[in-house]
């Protein structure tokens, strides 16, 4: 009956979001008296998990599984969900999670909410609150399976501190070719960089760049704050950046800590996928520009002023607050 | 090759979003319907894949009939027969098993979805219906290439990129990557004057069960005012950014 968590790790070493996800998980054990059971594949010092209130962890080492592959590793959950008897699975909104959780809930029979921003409400037909037209509305979503898988948004719920102590127990699963019919030839990340998804602040810059040769001031800024960047649209479109920086309705979501927006308008497609973000910044020289109004600070000025003056006071404050 | 591409009815990307009976139902007035755009990107990749592959392109929505000039347009983009499934899609589950019989009756190859639809962002039909069909499955792609019997795919991860190779039956979750932005159709007079002798099958729902049902929509609560600095005085920002929002 256990509550079951899938807690990600990348390199070995637990993800932030895996606490964020065993804090949620416990938040649900307490409405439901029950305990909370983390799943971790191929990661090591898994004890820390104890602090965020999981109570055993299934550990799984499997070489076969050393690189991510949605049907194997949605395997092992529904095989860890079956031995719990769980009546609800917790991942987090990684893409990584959103690749595996709908074949999970196939293979569970669950009902699946995903982008849930609150902790079920148990008596109200185990209903969760969920973001929907990207994050103009929430949507209580009701979930009438005997099994549910819940996605949790990055950043919607923190981390809860839970002092408990965990047992770690191996755990073998048994795979099958089947679940092998991906093959991943090589994977491509930037290491030494943090990804929109992780990061706590990220800098995103737009058209009033007015071009590619620009962005040495937006990553110089990124790099004093260690912060993602990102961009919108038009700017991905006409080649000045990757699309994987694109954020927005047809891009990434954004949930960061922190968001600057720099010579980006505030369109309503930038704004839906970038508004769950905590604190929202944006410099723009036109004082009418749509983000001041989605913007909790804001700075009327001409990006290529501001933007320099702004590295050089940031250096400042971070040598003097370190 | 048969290629079946899932198309979802939405919102245009500007509309206004409100609530009506009681805040259980999305206020359609005055919105205009719109190819998901994530499902636009595969649908052009999919057009490709007919023009120099010789492959067949149908596209399928679960849907009343009010989708139908959703399809259509996607006939005149180009697609070969159009499938609507006579039924309202009410979850991501119901949708994926109608979608899935959809595709097992007609024998496709490929189907290509969107990663997600920008309506209600639940991100699982694909997921599910390729399990449903023990059909093989990659999403959030961003680059599909075909070569005979294999297919080779890219897809984006937090932070990068993976290689993956795989084969048939397969589906796709896409999103732009998939083609650009500026290879992305709109129809011409001939191919509108042409999608309206096209085929636009109805075909009766399995009557999928569901497992979730939206209950209330709410809206954010309005926001406060922004708190302007001047740009003559930076320090202001940061020590906000610090003390205020201790983001910093
Ligand atoms: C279906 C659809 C989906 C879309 N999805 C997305 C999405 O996911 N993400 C997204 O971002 N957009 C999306 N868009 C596009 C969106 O409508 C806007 O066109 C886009 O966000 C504008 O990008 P921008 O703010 O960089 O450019 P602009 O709107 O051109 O804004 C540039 C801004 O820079 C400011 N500026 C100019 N010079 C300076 C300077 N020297 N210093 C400071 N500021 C300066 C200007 O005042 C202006 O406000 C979508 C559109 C459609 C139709």
């Amino acid at each position: 009956m256990s509550i079951l968590v899938y807690t990600e790790s990348e390199n070995g070493k637990l993800k932030k979001t895996a606490f964020e996800v065993a804090s949620y998980a416990k938040g649900i054990a307490e409405l439901m008296n029950t305990s909370v059971t983390a799943v971790s594949i191929n990661a090591s010092d898994v004890e820390e998990l104890g602090n965020y209130g999981v109570d055993k962890i299934l550990k799984v080492d499997n070489d076969k599984l050393s690189k991510f592959n949605a049907d194997a590793y949605a395997e092992v959950l529904t095989q860890a969900a079956k031995k719990e008897e769980s009546k609800v699975v917790v991942l987090s909104q990684s893409a990584n999670a959103k690749y595996l959780a709908p074949i999970l809930s196939v293979n569970l029979d669950a009902g699946y909410a995903s982008n849930a921003v609150k902790l079920p409400i148990i008596e109200d037909n185990f209903t969760v609150e969920r973001t929907a037209f990207t994050n103009k509305a929430f949507n209580q979503t009701s979930i009438s399976t005997d099994v549910k898988v819940i996605g949790l948004s990055n950043n919607a719920y923190g981390l809860k501190e839970n002092e408990s102590s965990a047992t770690v127990e191996d755990f073998t699963v048994e795979l099958s070719d089947d679940n092998f019919g991906i093959q991943v030839e090589s994977v491509d990340k930037n290491t030494d960089k943090v990804s929109i998804a992780d990061a706590e602040v990220v800098v995103s810059a737009g058209r009033g760049m007015k071009g590619p040769d620009n962005w040495d001031m937006i990553e110089e800024l990124a790099d004093v704050l260690g912060a993602a960047t990102a961009c919108s649209k038009p700017v991905s479109d006409m080649g000045w950046r990757p699309h994987s920086e694109h954020v927005g309705q047809t891009g990434k979501p954004v949930a960061a800590n922190l968001y600057i927006a720099i010579g980006i308008s505030g369109a309503i497609q930038h704004l839906a996928g970038i508004s769950a973000s905590k604190n929202k910044v944006v410099i723009n020289n036109d004082p009418e520009a749509p983000f001041f109004k989605a913007a909790d600070y804001g700075v009327v000025g001409d990006a290529f002023e501001v933007v320099p003056q702004l590295i050089e006071k940031l250096k400042e404050f971070k040598a003097n607050n370190s | 090759m048969k290629i079946l591409v899932c198309i979802s009815h939405v919102p245009d990307t500007t509309s206004k979003i409100n609530f009506t009976d009681n805040d259980t139902k999305f206020d359609t007035s005055g919105v205009q319907f719109v190819i998901n755009p994530n499902d636009e990107f595969g649908l052009t990749r999919a057009m490709w894949f007919k023009e120099k592959q010789g492959a067949s392109v149908d596209v399928v929505t679960v849907g009343g009939k009010d989708t139908e000039p959703t399809i259509r347009k996607a006939l005149a983009i180009g697609a070969d027969t159009a499938i609507r499934v006579d039924t309202e899609a009410l979850d991501g589950f119901q949708v994926a098993k109608e979608l899935a019989k959809v595709a097992k009756d007609g024998e496709y190859d490929l189907v290509i979805a969107g990663r997600e639809s920008i309506d209600y962002n639940g991100g699982m039909v694909p997921g599910m219906m390729a399990k449903m069909m023990n059909a093989n499955f990659v999403n959030t792609c961003v680059s599909l290439d075909i070569d005979g019997d294999k297919a080779t795919a890219v897809r984006e991860i937090d932070g990068g990129k993976e290689k993956i190779t795989t084969t048939f039956p397969l589906v796709i979750g896409g999103q732009k990557g998939l083609v650009e932005e500026s290879d992305l159709k709109i129809p011409n007079m001939r191919g509108i004057m042409m999608a309206r002798k096209k085929p636009l099958n109805v075909v009766e729902p399995v009557a999928a069960d569901t497992h979730t049902k939206a209950e209330i929509f709410r809206k954010p609560a309005p926001k406060g005012d922004v708190k302007l600095v001047d740009a003559d005085n930076l320090d202001k920002l940061i020590d906000l950014l610090h003390n205020e929002a201790k983001a910093i």
